[in-house]
């Protein structure tokens, strides 16, 4: 088999091409919101967006039918209102903090789900119609869903990296940003809002069921391998860029479902990271972690006190 | 600002949260240059009027004006002010870097990014709090005092007119403790104004000037550090936190409650 050649037979053809491009953009994406949201300990609120984007899908469905247009033409519109409505309420639930973050999340789990059945019923569409948004149609994206990608990834791009140390900042504590007059509601708007966005176009990839791993899972990998913010954010985007194309590639060549085997192959990767650390991390110097201070205590020049080589257990 | 301005001026200010009334007609004045300790029991109100004077909480009655500009109107020049919080929290879900904490401290409501020649500034505010070796390390691997030092340092690197702390020394040992008041010193020398919430002087005996010590949420006491109890730390005595009194143990004989109605709720 010409491996070279099967190559470049999967790089000439334009689907594959639109298809190369959207996982690209969405691999350098999700994962650098994902750091934001895994700093701000709210790994799962892609999920809850990703439930409410569905009801959105469906709403979109039924004005569609509504209207007597073509019913899919207002799906992602309809996906992006949903859910950037949906991310700024899970914001304000947690800034009023009457219910906990964790119920308001549970609330929009189920409501989302249970709205788009619903909805896509009344638009006389049939729960097979929302089976591409909910596990992703790739190799169906069109040239408009490919503009759409790249400006809603460019914007998200600009927003994660621009302003990323104001968004590190009140990730990392609210009260010092208020403190420095940084104005913390807009930013954390932002990043809801940037969420929110990033689950709509990871749509098309992987689907509003896996959308959420695309935006954690590498940001877990990066963490096995570095401990600064910047590079771990840097690290978990190179992760999602190449998961993304290579999970798209190897779908080309076997008849798999392209959003399952990124996300597999995603968790793969953290996998080996997790048990390659160890062997890593012992390399280091050997050196005594604590800081070599004098305390406050006198010991007795007695029997324990020069013994330097005990365990401590 | 005029040097005779003062640097924080709060009128009757009251605090609510919920049904509590939690600081009930506070008034302070803090003048440049001086530095104040803020002194008072655990649930005294302390902490919560250093979080109105940030922001952090909305007063439901009175005024705060910082460096001659009132919180009310959002026009505080924060980057003239240094925050300090109480504890580190839980930590967040991804690790950072000790430099990557300090750097945050150069943002504020005007600066969205960070200024040219960040690095060099972060490394001398480490240097400030002796960790400059430990810029690259992640905080979560750093001790609860060198933790604390890197955000003193966040304060520090702005280059704030007022430096507000809150507990910087509460589970810190003894050496750091004492790095932390020449810290201290050396910037009331060079003219930074300091509010401290403490809970007691210990270190920073020397270097305060005056003293404020909150009681159910009013101030006390406004004037010379207080000399704290002979027995403090002696053997025998209690350290009981909620709403604990600074006057020695009533005999039984006497009639504990003492105070306003609300000291003996719970």
């Amino acid at each position: 088999m010409n491996l070279l050649g099967e190559i470049s037979w999967m790089l000439a053809d334009p689907f594959m091409q639109r298809a190369l491009l959207a996982s690209l953009l969405v691999g350098a994406s999700a994962p650098i919101v994902g750091t934001y949201l895994v700093q701000r300990r709210l790994s799962l609120l892609g999920d809850g967006i990703g439930h409410i984007a569905l009801t959105g899908v469906a709403l979109g469905w039924l004005i569609g039918a509504a209207l007597g247009i073509a019913p899919e033409a207002l799906a992602v519109p309809g996906a992006v209102v949903a859910a950037v409505v949906g991310a700024l309420a899970i914001e304000l639930v947690r800034r009023r903090g009457r219910t906990s973050g964790d119920l308001a999340l549970a609330i929009m789990f189920y409501g989302g789900i249970a709205g788009g059945v619903l909805l896509i019923g009344l638009a006389g569409g049939s729960n097979g119609n929302l089976m591409q948004y909910l596990f992703g149609s790739i190799s169906t994206v069109s040239g408009t869903d490919l503009v759409l990608t790249v400006v809603l990834s460019l914007l998200i791009l600009a927003v994660g990296i621009g302003l990323r140390a104001a968004l590190f900042s009140v990730s990392h504590d609210e009260d010092f940003a208020v403190a420095s007059g940084l104005p913390v509601w807009l930013l954390n708007a932002m990043v809801a809002v940037v969420s929110a966005l990033t689950v709509t176009v990871a749509m098309r990839v992987v689907g509003l069921l896996l959308v959420s791993a695309l935006m954690i899972v590498p940001v877990a990998v990066a963490q096995q391998l570095t401990h600064s913010f910047a590079r771990t954010m840097a690290t978990a985007s190179v992760v999602g860029v190449v998961v993304c194309v290579t999970g798209l590639t190897i779908t080309y060549f076997q008849d798999v479902s392209p959003g399952a085997t990124i996300v597999v192959l995603a968790i793969a990767v953290y996998a080996v990271a997790a048990a390659v650390r160890p062997l890593v991390a012992r390399r280091g110097p050997a050196q005594d972690p604590h800081p070599d201070l004098p305390d406050d205590v006198e010991l007795p020049p007695g029997e324990r006190a020069p013994n330097h080589q005990e365990v401590c257990t | 600002m005029r040097m005779s301005e003062p640097v924080i001026e709060v009128e009757d200010l009251h605090v609510h949260a919920g049904a509590s009334h939690i600081l009930r007609g506070i008034g302070l004045t803090v003048r440049p240059g001086e530095a104040v300790a803020l002194l008072g029991a655990n649930g005294s109100g302390k902490s919560t009027l250093v979080k109105t004077l940030i922001g952090v909480i909305t007063p439901s009655g009175g005024t705060v004006r910082l460096l001659g500009a009132s919180l009310a109107d959002d026009h505080v020049p924060w980057e003239r002010v240094g925050y300090v919080p109480q504890r580190v929290g839980a930590g967040t879900g991804v690790p950072s870097t000790a430099a990557e904490v300090v750097a945050s401290g150069l943002l504020s409501g005007r600066r969205w990014w960070l200024p040219r020649g960040w690095r060099t500034r972060v490394r001398e505010a480490l240097e400030e709090v002796g960790l400059a070796d430990r810029a690259e390390s992640a905080m979560h691997v750093l001790s609860g005092g060198q933790q604390q030092r890197v955000l003193i340092a966040r304060a520090l690197v702005r280059d704030p007119d007022l430096l507000v702390l809150d507990e910087p020394v509460a589970g810190v040992d003894r050496p750091s403790q004492e790095a932390f008041a020449a810290s201290v010193r050396r910037l009331v020398e060079r003219g930074v104004t300091v509010l401290v919430v403490l809970h007691e002087l210990g270190e920073l005996a020397g270097i305060v000037t005056r003293a404020v010590v909150l009681r159910h949420g009013r101030v006390v006491h406004d004037g010379a550090p207080p000399h704290p109890r002979a027995d403090h730390d002696a053997a025998g005595h209690r350290h009981v936190h909620p709403h604990d009194d600074s006057r020695p143990t009533p005999a039984l004989t006497q009639n504990p409650v003492t105070g306003s109605p609300e000291e003996v709720a719970p």
